[in-house]
Protein backbone atom coordinates (compact mmCIF):
# COMPACT_ATOMS: atom_id res chain seq x y z
CA UNK A 1 0.00 0.00 0.00
CA UNK A 2 1.44 3.39 -1.02
CA UNK A 3 0.80 5.67 1.63
CA UNK A 4 -0.10 8.83 0.89
CA UNK A 5 -0.72 12.08 3.35
CA UNK A 6 -2.30 14.02 0.83
CA UNK A 7 -5.24 11.78 0.93
CA UNK A 8 -4.88 11.90 4.70
CA UNK A 9 -5.09 16.03 4.25
CA UNK A 10 -8.26 15.58 1.77
CA UNK A 11 -10.03 12.99 4.39
CA UNK A 12 -9.02 15.63 7.74
CA UNK A 13 -12.89 18.14 7.32
CA UNK A 14 -15.11 14.95 6.83
CA UNK A 15 -12.84 13.20 9.92
CA UNK A 16 -13.78 16.00 12.02
CA UNK A 17 -17.22 16.01 11.45
CA UNK A 18 -17.15 11.83 12.17
CA UNK A 19 -15.49 12.88 15.51
CA UNK A 20 -18.15 15.48 16.36
CA UNK A 21 -21.05 12.72 15.37
CA UNK A 22 -18.89 10.32 17.13
CA UNK A 23 -18.75 11.60 20.51
CA UNK A 24 -22.37 13.31 20.17
CA UNK A 25 -23.43 9.60 20.28
CA UNK A 26 -21.54 8.43 22.94
CA UNK A 27 -22.01 10.92 25.01
CA UNK A 28 -25.91 11.29 24.32
CA UNK A 29 -26.10 7.12 24.33
CA UNK A 30 -24.71 7.55 27.74
CA UNK A 31 -26.57 9.97 29.58
CA UNK A 32 -29.68 7.11 28.15
CA UNK A 33 -27.62 4.24 29.51
CA UNK A 34 -26.72 5.60 32.95
CA UNK A 35 -30.53 6.76 32.80
CA UNK A 36 -32.74 4.22 31.70
CA UNK A 37 -30.05 1.62 33.33
CA UNK A 38 -30.94 3.11 36.76
CA UNK A 39 -34.58 2.81 36.58
CA UNK A 40 -34.03 -0.81 35.26
CA UNK A 41 -32.10 -1.18 38.14
CA UNK A 42 -34.70 0.25 40.82
CA UNK A 43 -37.75 -1.58 39.19
CA UNK A 44 -36.19 -4.83 39.63
CA UNK A 45 -36.25 -4.39 43.58
CA UNK A 46 -39.53 -3.51 42.97
CA UNK A 47 -41.87 -4.97 45.76
CA UNK A 48 -44.41 -5.83 42.75
CA UNK A 49 -44.04 -8.69 40.43
CA UNK A 50 -46.20 -7.18 37.73
CA UNK A 51 -43.18 -4.45 37.51
CA UNK A 52 -40.08 -6.51 38.38
CA UNK A 53 -41.12 -9.22 36.03
CA UNK A 54 -41.77 -7.24 32.39
CA UNK A 55 -38.94 -5.43 33.09
CA UNK A 56 -36.64 -8.64 33.94
CA UNK A 57 -37.89 -9.86 30.05
CA UNK A 58 -37.49 -7.10 28.25
CA UNK A 59 -33.85 -6.44 29.75
CA UNK A 60 -32.79 -9.90 29.05
CA UNK A 61 -34.15 -9.54 25.51
CA UNK A 62 -32.38 -6.42 24.85
CA UNK A 63 -28.84 -7.87 26.24
CA UNK A 64 -29.37 -11.01 24.31
CA UNK A 65 -29.90 -9.94 20.63
CA UNK A 66 -27.40 -8.12 19.04
CA UNK A 67 -26.49 -4.47 18.77
CA UNK A 68 -26.73 -4.50 14.59
CA UNK A 69 -30.80 -6.30 14.83
CA UNK A 70 -31.13 -3.55 17.03
CA UNK A 71 -30.08 -0.77 15.47
CA UNK A 72 -32.16 -2.32 11.90
CA UNK A 73 -35.23 -2.91 14.15
CA UNK A 74 -35.39 0.59 15.48
CA UNK A 75 -34.34 2.34 12.35
CA UNK A 76 -36.60 -0.08 9.60
CA UNK A 77 -39.45 -1.74 11.55
CA UNK A 78 -40.67 1.13 14.40
CA UNK A 79 -41.55 3.80 11.73
CA UNK A 80 -44.10 1.51 10.31
CA UNK A 81 -46.22 1.93 13.14
CA UNK A 82 -44.15 5.02 15.44
CA UNK A 83 -41.77 7.31 15.50
CA UNK A 84 -39.58 7.83 12.57
CA UNK A 85 -36.62 9.27 13.59
CA UNK A 86 -33.11 10.96 12.10
CA UNK A 87 -30.43 8.06 11.39
CA UNK A 88 -28.73 9.92 14.43
CA UNK A 89 -30.97 9.75 16.60
CA UNK A 90 -31.83 6.33 16.28
CA UNK A 91 -28.06 5.59 16.47
CA UNK A 92 -28.38 7.51 20.09
CA UNK A 93 -31.54 5.26 21.25
CA UNK A 94 -30.13 2.18 20.00
CA UNK A 95 -26.85 2.67 21.59
CA UNK A 96 -28.31 4.20 24.90
CA UNK A 97 -31.12 1.24 25.15
CA UNK A 98 -28.45 -1.37 24.18
CA UNK A 99 -26.09 -0.57 26.90
CA UNK A 100 -28.72 0.54 29.42
CA UNK A 101 -29.47 -3.50 30.17
CA UNK A 102 -25.96 -3.70 31.23
CA UNK A 103 -25.36 -0.86 33.13
CA UNK A 104 -28.77 -1.88 34.57
CA UNK A 105 -26.86 -4.98 35.50
CA UNK A 106 -23.98 -2.65 36.95
CA UNK A 107 -26.12 -0.94 39.19
CA UNK A 108 -28.35 -4.02 40.16
CA UNK A 109 -24.36 -5.45 41.68
CA UNK A 110 -23.87 -1.96 43.24
CA UNK A 111 -27.12 -1.23 44.84
CA UNK A 112 -26.88 -5.27 46.57
CA UNK A 113 -23.43 -4.09 47.70
CA UNK A 114 -25.24 -1.41 49.84
CA UNK A 115 -25.22 -3.52 53.20
CA UNK A 116 -28.49 -5.11 54.73
CA UNK A 117 -27.87 -3.19 57.88
CA UNK A 118 -28.29 0.68 55.76
CA UNK A 119 -31.88 -0.21 54.55
CA UNK A 120 -32.53 -1.22 57.78
CA UNK A 121 -31.44 2.24 59.63
CA UNK A 122 -33.10 3.64 56.75
CA UNK A 123 -36.67 1.77 58.10
CA UNK A 124 -35.87 2.17 61.80
CA UNK A 125 -35.50 6.43 61.17
CA UNK A 126 -38.84 5.95 58.54
CA UNK A 127 -37.49 7.59 56.22
CA UNK A 128 -39.32 7.78 52.67
CA UNK A 129 -38.64 5.51 50.33
CA UNK A 130 -37.81 8.16 48.03
CA UNK A 131 -36.01 9.54 50.51
CA UNK A 132 -33.98 6.06 51.09
CA UNK A 133 -32.85 5.75 47.59
CA UNK A 134 -32.15 9.23 47.01
CA UNK A 135 -30.08 10.26 50.17
CA UNK A 136 -28.83 6.59 51.41
CA UNK A 137 -28.61 3.81 48.86
CA UNK A 138 -27.98 5.58 45.29
CA UNK A 139 -25.07 7.43 46.40
CA UNK A 140 -23.23 4.69 48.09
CA UNK A 141 -23.95 2.22 45.21
CA UNK A 142 -23.13 4.46 42.31
CA UNK A 143 -19.89 5.48 44.28
CA UNK A 144 -18.68 1.93 43.55
CA UNK A 145 -20.04 1.28 40.55
CA UNK A 146 -18.26 4.40 38.88
CA UNK A 147 -15.68 2.36 37.15
CA UNK A 148 -17.60 -0.11 35.99
CA UNK A 149 -19.71 2.68 33.93
CA UNK A 150 -16.60 4.10 32.65
CA UNK A 151 -15.59 0.72 30.87
CA UNK A 152 -19.18 0.48 29.26
CA UNK A 153 -18.62 4.15 28.03
CA UNK A 154 -15.52 2.96 26.10
CA UNK A 155 -17.26 -0.56 25.07
CA UNK A 156 -19.88 2.33 23.48
CA UNK A 157 -17.39 4.14 21.81
CA UNK A 158 -16.20 0.97 20.21
CA UNK A 159 -19.45 -0.33 19.28
CA UNK A 160 -20.40 3.35 18.01
CA UNK A 161 -19.47 2.46 14.53
CA UNK A 162 -22.42 0.36 14.16
CA UNK A 163 -24.42 3.33 13.72
CA UNK A 164 -22.74 4.24 10.20
CA UNK A 165 -24.92 0.91 9.23
CA UNK A 166 -28.31 3.45 9.47
CA UNK A 167 -26.48 6.16 7.68
CA UNK A 168 -25.20 7.58 11.04
CA UNK A 169 -21.59 9.41 9.52
CA UNK A 170 -19.96 8.95 12.47
CA UNK A 171 -15.90 9.03 12.31
CA UNK A 172 -15.98 5.27 10.82
CA UNK A 173 -18.66 6.03 8.19
CA UNK A 174 -17.35 9.21 7.48
CA UNK A 175 -14.24 7.45 6.36
CA UNK A 176 -15.88 4.32 4.56
CA UNK A 177 -17.98 6.72 2.28
CA UNK A 178 -14.66 9.15 1.68
CA UNK A 179 -12.60 5.65 1.22
CA UNK A 180 -15.08 4.55 -1.53
CA UNK A 181 -15.59 7.55 -3.24
CA UNK A 182 -11.56 8.15 -3.90
CA UNK A 183 -11.07 4.16 -4.18
CA UNK A 184 -8.39 5.18 -1.16
CA UNK A 185 -7.46 3.36 2.48
CA UNK A 186 -5.72 6.02 4.09
CA UNK A 187 -9.02 7.13 5.97
CA UNK A 188 -9.45 3.89 7.89
CA UNK A 189 -6.06 3.63 9.65
CA UNK A 190 -6.83 7.53 10.57
CA UNK A 191 -9.79 6.14 12.03
CA UNK A 192 -8.53 3.24 13.65
CA UNK A 193 -5.57 5.67 15.22
CA UNK A 194 -8.29 7.75 16.43
CA UNK A 195 -10.11 5.21 18.38
CA UNK A 196 -6.57 4.07 20.40
CA UNK A 197 -6.56 7.84 20.88
CA UNK A 198 -9.93 8.20 22.62
CA UNK A 199 -9.97 5.17 24.15
CA UNK A 200 -6.89 4.28 25.80
CA UNK A 201 -6.73 8.18 27.98
CA UNK A 202 -10.47 7.10 28.93
CA UNK A 203 -9.43 3.87 30.42
CA UNK A 204 -5.94 5.35 32.03
CA UNK A 205 -8.54 7.96 33.63
CA UNK A 206 -11.19 5.24 34.71
CA UNK A 207 -8.60 3.45 36.28
CA UNK A 208 -7.01 6.76 38.37
CA UNK A 209 -10.77 7.26 39.62
CA UNK A 210 -11.11 3.67 40.57
CA UNK A 211 -8.45 4.08 42.25
CA UNK A 212 -9.18 7.54 43.82
CA UNK A 213 -13.01 6.21 45.05
CA UNK A 214 -11.50 2.88 46.47
CA UNK A 215 -8.55 5.14 48.63
CA UNK A 216 -11.71 7.35 49.79
CA UNK A 217 -14.44 5.25 50.74
CA UNK B 1 -22.77 9.58 120.09
CA UNK B 2 -26.25 8.32 120.10
CA UNK B 3 -27.32 4.70 120.31
CA UNK B 4 -29.47 2.96 118.24
CA UNK B 5 -32.53 3.01 120.74
CA UNK B 6 -32.04 6.96 120.67
CA UNK B 7 -32.23 6.75 116.52
CA UNK B 8 -36.13 8.51 116.48
CA UNK B 9 -38.28 6.60 114.26
CA UNK B 10 -38.91 7.07 110.36
CA UNK B 11 -42.72 7.88 110.04
CA UNK B 12 -43.68 5.58 107.41
CA UNK B 13 -44.16 7.48 104.15
CA UNK B 14 -46.87 6.73 101.90
CA UNK B 15 -45.88 5.09 98.32
CA UNK B 16 -47.42 3.45 96.12
CA UNK B 17 -46.01 0.30 95.60
CA UNK B 18 -43.39 0.20 92.56
CA UNK B 19 -44.74 -0.42 89.28
CA UNK B 20 -43.50 -3.43 88.14
CA UNK B 21 -42.10 -2.75 85.08
CA UNK B 22 -43.25 -6.13 83.10
CA UNK B 23 -46.99 -6.71 84.06
CA UNK B 24 -49.75 -8.92 82.77
CA UNK B 25 -51.25 -8.02 80.23
CA UNK B 26 -54.97 -7.34 82.08
CA UNK B 27 -52.92 -5.18 84.94
CA UNK B 28 -51.43 -2.60 82.55
CA UNK B 29 -54.17 -2.37 80.57
CA UNK B 30 -56.27 -1.43 83.53
CA UNK B 31 -53.26 0.92 84.69
CA UNK B 32 -53.34 2.54 81.04
CA UNK B 33 -49.21 2.54 81.12
CA UNK B 34 -48.17 -0.21 78.81
CA UNK B 35 -46.13 1.51 75.77
CA UNK B 36 -45.15 -2.12 74.16
CA UNK B 37 -47.31 -5.26 73.92
CA UNK B 38 -46.68 -8.70 72.15
CA UNK B 39 -49.71 -10.82 71.97
CA UNK B 40 -49.25 -14.28 71.04
CA UNK B 41 -46.42 -13.78 68.76
CA UNK B 42 -45.00 -16.64 66.75
CA UNK B 43 -41.95 -15.92 64.45
CA UNK B 44 -40.79 -18.85 62.47
CA UNK B 45 -37.62 -18.73 60.06
CA UNK B 46 -38.12 -21.47 57.64
CA UNK B 47 -38.93 -24.80 60.35
CA UNK B 48 -37.53 -23.06 63.02
CA UNK B 49 -39.66 -21.49 65.71
CA UNK B 50 -37.78 -18.48 67.19
CA UNK B 51 -40.20 -17.09 69.03
CA UNK B 52 -43.34 -19.10 70.56
CA UNK B 53 -46.43 -17.53 71.51
CA UNK B 54 -44.67 -14.27 73.27
CA UNK B 55 -46.84 -12.71 75.23
CA UNK B 56 -45.13 -9.58 77.08
CA UNK B 57 -45.79 -6.08 77.78
CA UNK B 58 -43.41 -3.31 78.58
CA UNK B 59 -44.87 0.08 80.57
CA UNK B 60 -43.77 3.36 79.66
CA UNK B 61 -40.92 4.60 81.22
CA UNK B 62 -39.57 1.29 82.01
CA UNK B 63 -35.83 -0.23 80.95
CA UNK B 64 -36.38 -3.94 80.22
CA UNK B 65 -33.46 -6.25 79.18
CA UNK B 66 -33.71 -9.18 77.40
CA UNK B 67 -31.04 -11.82 77.95
CA UNK B 68 -30.80 -15.51 77.12
CA UNK B 69 -28.17 -17.42 74.82
CA UNK B 70 -27.73 -16.64 71.22
CA UNK B 71 -30.27 -17.81 68.76
CA UNK B 72 -32.92 -17.35 71.63
CA UNK B 73 -34.98 -14.59 69.87
CA UNK B 74 -33.72 -11.42 72.15
CA UNK B 75 -32.87 -9.70 68.69
CA UNK B 76 -36.09 -11.08 66.87
CA UNK B 77 -38.18 -9.01 69.17
CA UNK B 78 -36.49 -5.52 68.52
CA UNK B 79 -36.45 -6.48 64.95
CA UNK B 80 -40.41 -7.61 64.91
CA UNK B 81 -40.90 -4.06 67.09
CA UNK B 82 -39.17 -2.01 64.54
CA UNK B 83 -40.36 -3.81 62.05
CA UNK B 84 -37.87 -4.94 59.99
CA UNK B 85 -39.60 -8.40 60.47
CA UNK B 86 -43.13 -9.77 60.08
CA UNK B 87 -44.82 -11.64 62.79
CA UNK B 88 -46.14 -14.83 61.95
CA UNK B 89 -48.85 -14.93 63.91
CA UNK B 90 -50.04 -12.45 67.11
CA UNK B 91 -50.09 -8.88 67.27
CA UNK B 92 -47.85 -5.85 68.38
CA UNK B 93 -49.09 -2.83 70.31
CA UNK B 94 -47.17 0.31 70.34
CA UNK B 95 -48.87 2.69 72.62
CA UNK B 96 -52.20 1.14 71.77
CA UNK B 97 -52.26 1.17 68.31
CA UNK B 98 -51.75 -2.14 66.31
CA UNK B 99 -47.87 -2.47 64.64
CA UNK B 100 -49.09 -4.88 62.76
CA UNK B 101 -52.77 -4.32 61.82
CA UNK B 102 -55.23 -1.94 61.06
CA UNK B 103 -59.05 -1.74 61.18
CA UNK B 104 -60.36 -0.70 58.02
CA UNK B 105 -63.86 -1.23 57.92
CA UNK B 106 -64.71 -2.70 61.19
CA UNK B 107 -62.28 -5.50 60.29
CA UNK B 108 -58.53 -6.04 61.50
CA UNK B 109 -56.30 -6.13 58.15
CA UNK B 110 -52.76 -6.41 57.77
CA UNK B 111 -51.04 -2.94 58.28
CA UNK B 112 -50.22 -0.78 55.24
CA UNK B 113 -47.17 1.42 55.26
CA UNK B 114 -48.62 4.55 55.97
CA UNK B 115 -50.19 2.94 59.31
CA UNK B 116 -46.79 1.09 60.05
CA UNK B 117 -45.07 4.32 59.32
CA UNK B 118 -47.17 6.37 61.86
CA UNK B 119 -46.83 3.87 64.67
CA UNK B 120 -43.23 3.17 63.98
CA UNK B 121 -42.45 6.83 64.19
CA UNK B 122 -42.64 6.28 68.54
CA UNK B 123 -39.68 3.34 68.13
CA UNK B 124 -35.98 4.31 68.17
CA UNK B 125 -33.47 1.72 67.19
CA UNK B 126 -29.52 1.28 67.58
CA UNK B 127 -27.87 -1.10 65.90
CA UNK B 128 -25.36 -3.66 66.94
CA UNK B 129 -23.11 -2.32 63.77
CA UNK B 130 -23.83 1.03 64.06
CA UNK B 131 -25.38 1.58 60.47
CA UNK B 132 -24.56 5.06 60.37
CA UNK B 133 -24.71 6.48 56.83
CA UNK B 134 -21.27 6.61 55.41
CA UNK B 135 -22.21 9.10 53.01
CA UNK B 136 -23.36 11.83 55.43
CA UNK B 137 -21.24 13.79 57.70
CA UNK B 138 -22.00 13.14 61.19
CA UNK B 139 -24.60 16.40 62.04
CA UNK B 140 -26.35 15.33 59.01
CA UNK B 141 -26.95 11.99 59.83
CA UNK B 142 -28.04 12.70 63.32
CA UNK B 143 -30.35 16.02 61.29
CA UNK B 144 -31.83 13.83 58.08
CA UNK B 145 -34.90 11.89 59.82
CA UNK B 146 -35.96 14.74 61.57
CA UNK B 147 -36.17 16.96 58.32
CA UNK B 148 -37.63 14.45 56.13
CA UNK B 149 -39.80 12.40 58.29
CA UNK B 150 -41.19 14.74 61.01
CA UNK B 151 -40.80 17.82 58.43
CA UNK B 152 -38.81 20.09 61.05
CA UNK B 153 -37.10 22.98 59.66
CA UNK B 154 -32.82 22.53 59.09
CA UNK B 155 -32.60 25.00 61.46
CA UNK B 156 -34.88 23.12 64.20
CA UNK B 157 -33.14 20.38 62.82
CA UNK B 158 -29.68 21.43 63.12
CA UNK B 159 -30.14 22.86 66.99
CA UNK B 160 -31.69 19.02 67.85
CA UNK B 161 -28.91 17.56 66.38
CA UNK B 162 -26.27 20.17 68.15
CA UNK B 163 -27.60 19.49 71.28
CA UNK B 164 -27.40 15.64 70.84
CA UNK B 165 -24.34 15.49 69.39
CA UNK B 166 -23.71 17.02 72.82
CA UNK B 167 -25.16 15.11 75.07
CA UNK B 168 -23.26 12.18 73.68
CA UNK B 169 -20.11 13.83 74.09
CA UNK B 170 -19.01 14.20 70.52
CA UNK B 171 -19.54 18.35 69.60
CA UNK B 172 -15.73 18.34 68.14
CA UNK B 173 -17.08 15.38 65.26
CA UNK B 174 -19.69 17.24 63.80
CA UNK B 175 -18.43 17.53 60.37
CA UNK B 176 -16.71 14.26 59.99
CA UNK B 177 -17.88 11.35 58.27
CA UNK B 178 -18.65 8.02 59.82
CA UNK B 179 -15.43 6.02 58.75
CA UNK B 180 -13.25 9.16 60.30
CA UNK B 181 -14.23 7.78 64.05
CA UNK B 182 -13.73 5.12 66.15
CA UNK B 183 -16.40 2.51 66.42
CA UNK B 184 -17.63 3.88 69.88
CA UNK B 185 -17.90 7.12 68.47
CA UNK B 186 -19.78 6.17 65.70
CA UNK B 187 -22.74 4.04 68.20
CA UNK B 188 -22.68 7.32 70.20
CA UNK B 189 -23.27 9.24 66.76
CA UNK B 190 -26.41 6.07 66.04
CA UNK B 191 -27.91 7.18 69.90
CA UNK B 192 -28.48 10.85 68.87
CA UNK B 193 -29.42 9.88 65.61
CA UNK B 194 -32.05 7.25 67.55
CA UNK B 195 -32.85 10.49 69.85
CA UNK B 196 -33.15 12.78 67.42
CA UNK B 197 -36.63 11.65 65.95
CA UNK B 198 -37.81 12.03 69.89
CA UNK B 199 -39.23 8.00 70.26
CA UNK B 200 -41.08 6.55 72.91
CA UNK B 201 -39.43 3.51 72.85
CA UNK B 202 -35.54 2.84 72.35
CA UNK B 203 -34.56 -0.73 71.20
CA UNK B 204 -30.55 -1.36 71.69
CA UNK B 205 -29.56 -4.69 69.98
CA UNK B 206 -26.20 -5.55 71.35
CA UNK B 207 -24.72 -2.24 70.34
CA UNK B 208 -21.42 -2.88 72.59
CA UNK B 209 -20.62 -5.87 70.86
CA UNK B 210 -19.10 -4.82 67.47
CA UNK B 211 -16.78 -1.99 69.77
CA UNK B 212 -12.84 -2.93 71.39
CA UNK B 213 -13.31 -3.70 74.80
CA UNK B 214 -11.94 -0.06 75.59
CA UNK B 215 -14.73 1.98 74.32
CA UNK B 216 -17.87 -0.58 75.44
CA UNK B 217 -17.61 2.24 78.63
CA UNK B 218 -18.17 5.62 76.88
CA UNK B 219 -21.19 3.97 74.93
CA UNK B 220 -22.45 2.76 78.06
CA UNK B 221 -21.97 5.78 80.25
CA UNK B 222 -23.86 7.60 77.68
CA UNK B 223 -27.05 5.76 77.76
CA UNK B 224 -26.47 5.44 81.64
CA UNK B 225 -27.07 8.61 81.62
CA UNK B 226 -30.05 9.24 78.68
CA UNK B 227 -31.43 5.63 80.96
CA UNK B 228 -31.36 8.19 84.42
CA UNK B 229 -32.43 11.60 82.76
CA UNK B 230 -35.08 10.82 80.64
CA UNK B 231 -38.04 9.20 80.75
CA UNK B 232 -37.39 7.30 77.18
CA UNK B 233 -38.66 3.11 77.70
CA UNK B 234 -35.76 0.89 76.60
CA UNK B 235 -36.01 -2.55 75.39
CA UNK B 236 -32.43 -3.15 75.78
CA UNK B 237 -30.44 -6.77 74.33
CA UNK B 238 -27.07 -7.11 75.76
CA UNK B 239 -24.66 -9.28 76.91
CA UNK B 240 -22.88 -6.77 79.53
CA UNK B 241 -24.83 -7.98 82.63
CA UNK B 242 -23.11 -4.48 84.98
CA UNK B 243 -24.96 -1.97 82.73
CA UNK B 244 -28.57 -4.19 82.58
CA UNK B 245 -28.00 -4.78 86.31
CA UNK B 246 -27.77 -0.93 86.47
CA UNK B 247 -30.25 0.53 84.26
CA UNK B 248 -33.09 -2.42 84.06
CA UNK B 249 -36.16 -2.43 86.01
CA UNK B 250 -36.49 -6.13 84.85
CA UNK B 251 -34.88 -8.72 83.16
CA UNK B 252 -36.34 -10.96 81.07
CA UNK B 253 -34.57 -14.61 80.95
CA UNK B 254 -35.07 -16.20 76.89
CA UNK B 255 -34.75 -19.11 75.88
CA UNK B 256 -35.72 -21.05 72.70
CA UNK B 257 -38.52 -18.42 71.94
CA UNK B 258 -40.54 -18.15 75.53
CA UNK B 259 -39.75 -16.13 78.50
CA UNK B 260 -37.76 -18.54 81.38
CA UNK B 261 -37.85 -16.39 83.73
CA UNK B 262 -38.77 -12.26 84.64
CA UNK B 263 -38.23 -9.97 87.34
CA UNK B 264 -36.01 -7.17 88.81
CA UNK B 265 -32.15 -7.54 87.87
CA UNK B 266 -31.37 -7.92 91.90
CA UNK B 267 -33.33 -11.06 91.66
CA UNK B 268 -32.80 -12.66 88.68
CA UNK B 269 -28.99 -11.85 88.83
CA UNK B 270 -28.68 -12.93 92.26
CA UNK B 271 -31.08 -15.22 93.13
CA UNK B 272 -32.69 -16.73 89.72
CA UNK B 273 -35.62 -19.37 90.49
CA UNK B 274 -34.83 -21.49 87.21
CA UNK B 275 -32.10 -23.36 86.39
CA UNK B 276 -31.88 -22.49 82.80
CA UNK B 277 -31.00 -18.70 84.25
CA UNK B 278 -28.73 -20.10 86.31
CA UNK B 279 -26.71 -21.93 84.25
CA UNK B 280 -27.19 -19.15 81.80
CA UNK B 281 -25.60 -16.54 84.05
CA UNK B 282 -22.77 -19.05 84.93
CA UNK B 283 -21.70 -18.78 81.54
CA UNK B 284 -21.88 -14.77 80.89
CA UNK B 285 -20.60 -13.81 84.42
Amino acid sequence: MNWDWDVVGDYMPRFWDGVQLTLQALVLGSLIAFGLGLVWAIAQRSPYRWVRWPVSAVTEFIRSTPLLVQLFFLFYVVPEWGPSMSPLTTGIVGLGLHYSTYTAEVYRAGIGGVPQGQWEAATALSLPRVRTWLAVILPQAIRRVVPALGNYVIAMLKDSPMIAIIGALDMFGEARSFSNETFTSEAYVVVGVAFVVIAYPASVLIRLLERRLVLTS
Amino acid sequence: MSSPADTPEIPPTVTDPPEPAVVTAAESRAAGTELVRFDKVTKRFGGTTVLDQLDFSVAAGKHVTLIGPSGSGKTTILRLLMTLLRPDEGTIRVDGALLTHEERNGRLVKAGDRHVREVRKKIGMVFQQFNLFPNMRVLRNVMEAPVHVLGLSKDEAEQRARDLIELVGLSEQLDKYPSQLSGGQQQRVAIARALAMRPQVLLLDEVTSALDPELVAGVLDVLRDIAHSTDITMLCVTHEMTFARDISDAVLMFDKGKIVESGPPDKIFSDPEESRTREFLSTVL
